[in-house]
């Protein structure tokens, strides 16, 4: 019960540094409104989706290296695909392109035997060679309707329709998953596999399923790319640091079997937010990326430092 | 007794299973010669110019240019190694290696070589104690605190960059002459390269401190409840691997003679998996650097292999992960082992 309300209180912690970082930038910049927010969000879309895809895999116990360059797969095909024919299917087969990719990726960690981490080491590599065989230079073109999309404010003012998108793709996933025996069986294989397989959880299924869910959302991410950037980019973006800080930061175990979803996407926007704030004091990009990274790691550390003193006492 | 039975009763396969098992580095030195077989099949003449009708059996050349550029990435591989033993990772090491070198380049010029070489390795050593604060005091996961400290570095080396864009670039030429330079066909580097690696094999099989990485390794709370303090050993493991990397980032400017922003950055993946492919355990406990050595040159015969046949840079990348892949799965299943 306290172990509840610790992980709860984690994601409320996040939830209020998220909203006192809102109210910083708006005392530094009053005018910080709607367009503000519906920037952010829309910034935040594929670190959200990476996010989202990485919390999955730590979450059964593993880590995927690749997602950066799925990803980038994802987003070459949509460009490519979309030039040439209409819009939805597209978008089903970008899906199932990146389902299959990440069921890939779990299936050859099961069959090898070697660790995920070196895995998808060696899938960073493969997956970045089939972005660049797919689109050797950025190009492509992706359906206006999916631009427009991630533009603009849903319904009434305030609420990005990125932020509405982002939240109903992550939750029609994720969510019954949950609730179903499936996501029973990924948090029982992240905290420990051996107890689970032996109280009848099919690990090796779960975890290949875990991947799959893993590049079905690096997929979104990838179309959320190729949504936002307008063409197909076949180099890898910085997602993979970003998505990995934001895991930890939103309260999941490296090493599986603790947290959700729910933390790592609000520690997304608090690490987005700090880069608004950074760009409206007028900072140096390269600077930012400096701080940015700085506080990525402090908070990290001091997450880490504060679970350790919470497991000791 | 029951050991005699064993040889007794099994069969020759699974004795000679139990050979590789012991000896890891055969089967590694077995493939690598496997490689280079394929590759004097792909264009007779490279590894054995006597076949193409010209002098020598081995060609010195072919030979000291793939030592040449295995030496970086060996070295790059020890900080693997090393990291890896204590269940740890150094994904910081192609921005140590870039901002040293890049580092030297621009103060040589205004502050003289060798204080623009001892400041290269000091940025080294600061990234590295920093990893060591994190991993060693904080207990921040390895692969977080590098990654994190990697994107800071890369953040300081843009902002440095800006200040010195006018003041134009040096090549030492000390790190030319070790870069480029040979001696009887073999390359320069190897006279900073030998003693290093003596250096390190005597580290890991010798001293207490080698000791004290497989202990932590292999059982932490072990060793931490036989009193080893962990946190100095981790401070002084990433401190050297950050040595190290700015060491082999001095070289690789010697070996390419064009600093930029990003020289050394694309040798940190193929770092990992030279020591992976040279049986070093991601989890800790297990790992020979002379096995990382073989891994180093079995990846640049690879890297040789594909540029030959003339692959499209996506398809080289894609096969370059699969055959780590491969290499890495045929390993774990020779021995058994993880």
């Amino acid at each position: 019960m306290i172990e509840l309300i610790r992980k709860h209180a984690w994601v409320l912690g996040l939830a209020v540094l998220l909203v006192v970082l809102l109210g910083v930038t708006k005392l530094i910049q009053p005018n910080f409104g709607a367009p503000g927010l519906e920037s952010l969000a829309r910034s935040a879309l594929p670190f959200a989706f990476a996010t989202a895809a990485m919390a999955v895999v730590v979450i059964v116990g593993g880590i995927d290296l690749s997602v950066a360059s799925m990803m980038a797969v994802c987003a070459v095909t949509a460009a490519v695909l979309m030039e040439r024919m209409a819009g939805v299917p597209a978008l089903l087969i970008v899906l199932c392109v990146g389902l299959a990719m990440g069921l890939v990726n779990g299936a050859l960690i099961v069959i090898t035997r070697v660790p995920d981490i070196v895995v998808t080491l060696a899938m960073l590599f493969v997956w970045e060679g089939v972005a660049l065989l797919i689109l050797t230079s950025p190009g492509g073109a992706t359906a206006s309707w999916l631009r427009a999309a991630t533009r603009g404010d849903f319904l009434i003012d305030g609420l990005p329709k990125a932020l509405v998108i982002m939240g109903l793709c992550i939750a029609i996933v994720w969510l019954p998953i949950r609730r179903s025996k499936l996501g029973l069986s990924i948090y029982a294989t992240g905290s420990d596999a051996l107890a689970a397989f032996r109280s009848g959880v099919a690990v090796d299924r779960t975890r290949i399923i875990a991947y799959g869910i893993c590049g079905l959302f690096s997929a979104m991410g990838g179309l959320s790319l190729a949504a936002l950037t307008g063409i197909g980019e076949p180099v890898p973006g910085p997602y993979l640091m970003a998505s990995v800080a934001a895991v930890v930061l939103g309260g999941v175990v490296l090493g599986g079997g603790k947290g959700g979803l729910l933390g790592p996407i609000i520690a997304v926007f608090i690490l987005r937010i700090i880069r608004t704030i950074l760009t409206v004091m007028a900072v140096d990009p390269n600077v930012t990326t400096i701080v940015e990274g700085t506080i990525m790691v402090g908070v990290v550390m001091l997450g880490t430092a504060v679970t350790l003193r919470g497991v000791r006492r | 007794m029951s050991m005699a039975d064993d040889t007794g009763t099994d069969s020759a396969l699974v004795r000679f299973g139990r050979l590789l098992r012991d000896n890891p580095i055969i089967p590694l030195i077995a493939f690598l010669l496997l490689l280079i077989v394929v590759l004097e099949v792909m264009r007779p003449g490279i590894v054995m110019p006597i076949r193409a009708g010209r002098d020598g059996l081995i060609s010195t050349f072919w030979l000291g240019n793939l030592i040449k550029f295995a030496i970086p990435l060996a070295m790059l591989a020890a900080c693997q190694v090393l990291t890896m033993l204590t269940a740890g990772i150094d994904l910081s090491v192609g921005v140590v290696a870039t901002v040293s070198a890049f580092v030297c380049a621009t103060l040589s010029s205004t502050l003289g070589v060798p204080e623009a070489v001892l400041v290269s390795l000091a940025c080294g050593l600061s990234v590295g104690l920093v990893n060591g604060f994190g991993v060693g005091i904080v207990r921040v996961h390895p692969l977080i605190m590098t990654l994190g400290t990697g994107l800071i570095a890369t953040g300081c080396l843009q902002v440095y960059q800006r200040f010195t864009i006018n003041s134009g670039t040096l090549i030492p030429g000390f790190l030319e002459w070790l870069g480029t330079g040979r001696t009887m066909g073999m390359p320069n580097g190897l006279y900073l390269f030998i003693p290093f690696a003596a250096f390190i094999l005597w580290l890991m099989r010798f001293t207490g401190f080698g000791r004290l990485l497989f202990a932590l390794g292999s059982n932490e709370r072990a060793a931490k409840l036989s009193g080893v303090k962990s946190w100095q050993v981790l401070m002084a493991l990433y401190a050297l691997s950050g040595l190290i990397a700015a060491l082999a980032g001095l070289l690789y400017l010697g070996m390419i003679r064009a600093p930029s922003l990003n020289l050394a950055n694309p040798l940190l993946l193929p770092s990992v998996a030279a020591a992976v492919i040279g049986g070093t355990s991601i989890f800790g406990g297990r790992g020979s650097f002379a096995g990382a050595i073989v891994g180093a040159l079995i990846l640049r015969v690879l890297d040789t292999m594909l540029t030959l046949m003339q692959m499209p840079e996506g398809a080289r990348t894609a096969l370059f992960g699969l055959i780590i892949l491969a290499v890495t799965a045929l390993y774990v299943r020779i021995t058994g082992t993880r």
